[in-house]
Formats: structure tokens, C-alpha cells, sequence
């Protein structure tokens, strides 16, 4: 087992800004494999569309692949754990928890193995490949199971830099990563910390608490709002688990209404962590933009996230009700 | 290197039948004390774990986190009253603690958990699991370039799972040669028989043909199964896979061959009756 300690880690690589979650995360796999020999990737026939490909050009030894086999990728990395590796094992989401819960659930997380997955090509944003390969349900997933961190950055700067604080933290994680290119939202926040929901913009009269790919809609929605005369706290929840419960009842107590946004069913992921976070501490309405317990279909990644009311439009309307029923309460 | 094989003396062979018999006799006792968990395989796969653990295995049974050592991983966990036998007395725990199996607080967990109780090198239960992660581990330990053997025991029916199969084309596609299979062929599964409920025939050839080097042996043969241990070891471009044909229950009569032993334990009539009979066994009196 390496000795996890404070390393240097390299500057971002600033081309990759505005590029995908995906883009971060291959550039924080290189980064974190300098910083941890031990550090391996694991990929199951999709190395190039996960990001896995520039990993596996400088470190071939370090590089397996499995093949078309997630539930032995899974079993696999467990056992490379065993031998005191970090395996990173990734594929799609869909796939990989869909594929390989039980193994993630029994060889890893249960055996408290430092296993990082890695979910790729998650949300609606897959776009024409259709409802197989839309991943909506990887959060629930995941989030039920002890021992595990559950990691949804919001672009490519937060992707890497929670790729690399992920290699460096013993234990199971979970990282979920998009296919779609995103806006940088994070960069000049500075700092990625494990655990921690960040604040992106203050304000008073409500908060949007976002994940993954619906952070730049929300941070568009509440500069819409602004204008609107709402004052919108933007918050971005990139660690789901363990959840910060602090920040989120700090911004109950403090604006008195709260939407969420994810690219993810409404059951078990970000809403249902701050529907029952406020229920059990500090009640406020809740509002929540979401896949509504529904299949995707196939379409443009636009069109289908229009059609499932994950735009920036729908987070104002969410903010608006929101509001409504803070103030009428 | 593997090292050179000794077939096993007379006297060797005395002290491993003594030593399966103790297993055996511990299996009941902690079956009858839990009032649930597995007969059949336990008890037929108690003389494996005999050769293994008291023959071939490097081990150092009081640190059992010694880089040198062999690791051993049980896929099919259920059979794994037979492991904490085997391991108690080998001296990685007291063996009173094995009355323990199964009750609320125990290290002696239903199914096998990693980090639980020494020894236990791997969680599973969920059947194949365990295959797959001793293909990691013998991958990870051959790019440190280190010697350890890595032996895994399954049995017929994870044959039946799906990821047993991808488990096979990975370790023959990376040639893990320090991988070890050791299955258990008792023949028999819950529901029935193998070949009634799934049929596995032709077995040999099916896992020869995904690129294994594959033996075939009685399992209640010691010499037998030592010398298939060392001989896996010696093939050094592809795994091994060690077909064991055991009978379930073996020792006990009235559980031999019985698929409905595979998940019931005996009451306190029949623990009595197969304490006795593998008292016989051993040549010991019956005097309780």
C-alpha cells in the first residue's frame, strides 16, 4: 500500500477548459498515475470514449483490458485492491455500476477495497444512442451502498481535479462523467475538496443545489433570476457522498427555498439527498428538476434535455415556484 | 520457482487423514451450534483444504499478512465453514471461536468477509465473484514481479455464471500462470443435480479449450491432490484449473451423495451420529 501524502500535483492543462468531464478526467488519470505508481486503469472496450486512451499510451503496463466483460472488470480491479494496486475501472454507466452493482457492491464496497469506478457517457447527454445507453438511475445506484464516496464533477477543471483527489483518498468511489462538452463553471473557484458542496454564486432568496452537467444551466438561470429580482445562491454538488449537510442547511436556514438539478432520475439521487436532509433537520420547499421516473429515447442531446425539462428555462420556472411557496408559507 | 514435490510418506499421509478428520468433526459442531449454513461441500471439500493448507501452501499461519505467503480466495463462500476449520487449526485463530459461525457479533461471518478474521483473504458469496478477483490479484502480484501463488476454490455450479466464463478468457488471455483453480466437483447444487439442473459435461474439455491447463483427480486422494498442486505450479504459460471429484457430505453416510445436504445443517440426532462415524474415521473411541 503507497503512503498517501501531500503531493505536488500538476497544473490543470488549460486547453481542456470548456472541453467534457470525460476530457478532465483522462488528463487527471495521466496527472494522478505520476503522483501514484500504483495507480492502474482498467477499461472494458471503450477506452478512447471514457478518455482511458492517453493513460494507456504512457503506461502500458499499467493498462488492462478487459474486454466486453464489466462484471469481471469490476472483480478484477477488487482483486488488483487485494494486491495493493488503485485500479481505476471504467466503462459506461450504463454498464458499469448497470453491469457490475453486485460486484461493486460485494467485492468492493463491502470488502472496503480502494476500487475507483467510473461511470462514463452518464445522463440524457448520450443523446441518439437512445434509453439503453442513458444512464438515470448510476446515482441511486451507487448511493446506497456504505463505504463508497459518490463524485459528480461539473466540467472538465473539476473532473480532474477530483480524479486526482480520488486516487489519492483510500477507499471505494464512484466517478460519474459525461459525454457532452460543458462550460467551465469551476475554474476560478480554486480548489477541489472531497466532501465538500462549493459555492458558486451568494445569495438570499432561494438556492440551486446542482450536479454534474446542470451546474452551467443553473449558473445561467440565476443570473437570468437576478434580473428577475431574485437574489439565487448557486450551489455545486460535486460530492454526493458523503453528503455535506452543513452547506445544504446552512442554505436552508439562510434563503428559505431550494431547487435541485441533475441529470438523474428524481429518486435517489441529489433530490432525494436534500428532500431528506431538509425534511429530517430544517424543512423548507424543495423543488426539483429531474427525470421524472421515466425513460429517455433517442435524440439530440439539446432536444432531449428540452424535452425532459432539464434547461436552464426549466430551472428558472423551478426557482420561481419555488419562491412562490417560500413566500406564501 | 515451484518448488520440488515430495510425494507425500505413509506417516504424512496418516497426519492428513487425522488432520481432514478434525475439520470434518469441527464442520459438524459448528453447523449444529449455527442450526443453519452448508453440509455437503464443507465436508467434501475438507480434505482439499487438508493438502492445501498442511501440504503446499506458503504460510506463516500467526502472521497472516506476510508478504511471502500464497493467498488463498474462496469463490463458492458458502463452503466456508471448511475455511474457518481449516484455518483454526492451522493456528490462525483459537478453535473455539469457530462455534461462533453465524451469530450475531462473530468474526465467523455466513459468508466469508475480507478483513473479518485472519486468513480470510477475500469477501464473497455471490458465486464467481471470487475468480475474478484472483485473476486481479495474480496480475497485480506478477507486475510486482512477485512469486505468490494464488489459489482460488469454486464450485461445479459457479460454472453456471456468466462471469465465471469471462473470468477464464481473461486469465488465459494474460497468461496467469500463478493462478491456481481448484473446483470442487461434487456434482451436485441446490435444486439438484448439475447436469439435471444445468448440465456442465463435457466439463474437461470445455475449460481446455478456453486455453487452460487442466487436471482431473479424485478429490479425497492427498498424494493426488498434492501432486496436482505442484504440477500446476510447474506450467508457467497459462492457468491452472484442477478438477476435484469429490463426493458431498463425504465422511458422513447418510449426507453422502445427497444434494439436499447442500444447504441444511444436521439437528442434534444426526450431529451425533456423524461425530461418531467420523471418530471412526480417525480411529479415535466415541465416548460422549
Amino acid at each position: 500500500m503507497e503512503r498517501i501524502k501531500k503531493l505536488k500535483v500538476p497544473a490543470f492543462p488549460i486547453q481542456l477548459l470548456d472541453s467534457g468531464t470525460r476530457d478532465g478526467f483522462g488528463a487527471g488519470l495521466v496527472a494522478a498515475a505520476e503522483l501514484y505508481p500504483g495507480l492502474v486503469g482498467l477499461c472494458a472496450d471503450v477506452t478512447e470514449s471514457v478518455r482511458m486512451a492517453d493513460f494507456a499510451a504512457r503506461y502500458p503496463d499499467r493498462f488492462v483490458e478487459v474486454g466486453v466483460a464489466e462484471q469481471n472488470l469490476v472483480g478484477v480491479a477488487a482483486g488488483m485492491a487485494l494486491g495493493g494496486k488503485t485500479p481505476f475501472a471504467a466503462s459506461y454507466a450504463v454498464f458499469n455500476p448497470g453491469r457490475s452493482w453486485d460486484q461493486f457492491r460485494v467485492s468492493v464496497c463491502y470488502s472496503n477495497l480502494n476500487v475507483k469506478l467510473v461511470g462514463g457517457h452518464a445522463g440524457l447527454n448520450v443523446g441518439p444512442d437512445g434509453a439503453t445507453h442513458q444512464a438515470l438511475e448510476d446515482l441511486a445506484l451507487t448511493l446506497s451502498l456504505p463505504n463508497v464516496t459518490v463524485v459528480v464533477p461539473a466540467d472538465a477543471y473539476e473532473a480532474y481535479q477530483a480524479t486526482i483527489a480520488i486516487a489519492g483518498q483510500v477507499g471505494p468511489s464512484y466517478l460519474r462523467l459525461a459525454r457532452d462538452k460543458c462550460p467551465d463553471v469551476t475554474s476560478k473557484n480554486g480548489s477541489f475538496t472531497l466532501g465538500k458542496i462549493s459555492t458558486l454564486e451568494t445569495g438570499k432568496d432561494l438556492s440551486i443545489v446542482a450536479c454534474g452537467l446542470l451546474v452551467a444551466p443553473a449558473m445561467t438561470a440565476a443570473q437570468r433570476l437576478r434580473q428577475e429580482g431574485l437574489s439565487v445562491r448557486v450551489l455545486n454538488a460535486s460530492t454526493l457522498k458523503p453528503f455535506d449537510t452543513k452547506t445544504i442547511l446552512t442554505a436552508a436556514r439562510q434563503t428559505g427555498a431550494i431547487v435541485t438539478a441533475e441529470e438523474h432520475q428524481l429518486h435517489g439521487g441529489l433530490s432525494s439527498l436534500v428532500s431528506q436532509t431538509c425534511a429530517q433537520h430544517y424543512p423548507v420547499p424543495v423543488e426539483s428538476v429531474a427525470v421524472k421516473d421515466t425513460f429517455g429515447e433517442s435524440g439530440q442531446s439539446k432536444e432531449l434535455l428540452a424535452k425532459y425539462h432539464l434547461t436552464t428555462e426549466d430551472i428558472q420556472k423551478a426557482a420561481w415556484k419555488v419562491f412562490n411557496r417560500k413566500v406564501k408559507a | 520457482m515451484p518448488d520440488t514435490h515430495r510425494p507425500p510418506t505413509p506417516q504424512q499421509l496418516i497426519t492428513l487423514s487425522e488432520t481432514s478428520a478434525a475439520i470434518r468433526q469441527s464442520v459438524i459442531k459448528m453447523l449444529l451450534a449455527a442450526g443453519s449454513g452448508h453440509s455437503a461441500g464443507p465436508l467434501g471439500m475438507a480434505d482439499v483444504f487438508t493438502a492445501l493448507y498442511f501440504s503446499v501452501l506458503k504460510h506463516r499461519p500467526k502472521q497472516p499478512t506476510w508478504v511471502g505467503r500464497d493467498y488463498v480466495l474462496l469463490s463458492n463462500g458458502h463452503i466456508c465453514p471448511v475455511w474457518y476449520a481449516t484455518l483454526a487449526e492451522a493456528g490462525y485463530f483459537p478453535k473455539a471461536e469457530l462455534k461462533t459461525l453465524r451469530q450475531l457479533g462473530s468474526r465467523l461471518q455466513g459468508h466469508p468477509h475480507l478483513g473479518s478474521l485472519p486468513g480470510i483473504e477475500n469477501t464473497s458469496g455471490p458465486l464467481a465473484q471470487g475468480l475474478s478477483q484472483a485473476c486481479g490479484l495474480a496480475y497485480a502480484l506478477r507486475l510486482d514481479k512477485r512469486n505468490n501463488q494464488v489459489y482460488t476454490l469454486m464450485s461445479d455450479a459457479e460454472y453456471q455464471e456468466g462471469q465465471t466464463w469471462e473470468a477464464y478468457l481473461f486469465a488465459a488471455k494474460y497468461r496467469l500462470a500463478n493462478l491456481t483453480v481448484l473446483i470442487d466437483r461434487n456434482n451436485i447444487q441446490i435444486d439438484g443435480t448439475t447436469e439435471d439442473i444445468m448440465p456442465l459435461e463435457p466439463f474437461k474439455p470445455k475449460l481446455e479449450s478456453f486455453g487452460w491447463h487442466v487436471q482431473e483427480i479424485d478429490g479425497h486422494d492427498f498424494s493426488a491432490i498434492i501432486s496436482a498442486l505442484y504440477l500446476a505450479q510447474s506450467f508457467n504459460t497459462a492457468p491452472s484449473a484442477i478438477i476435484c471429484r469429490t463426493i458431498p457430505g463425504k465422511g458422513v453416510t447418510f449426507m453422502e451423495g445427497d444434494y439436499h445436504w447442500h444447504g441444511s445443517p444436521p439437528n442434534r440426532d444426526q450431529a451425533a451420529q456423524a461425530l461418531k462415524q467420523l471418530r471412526t474415521i480417525q480411529g479415535q473411541t466415541w465416548n460422549e
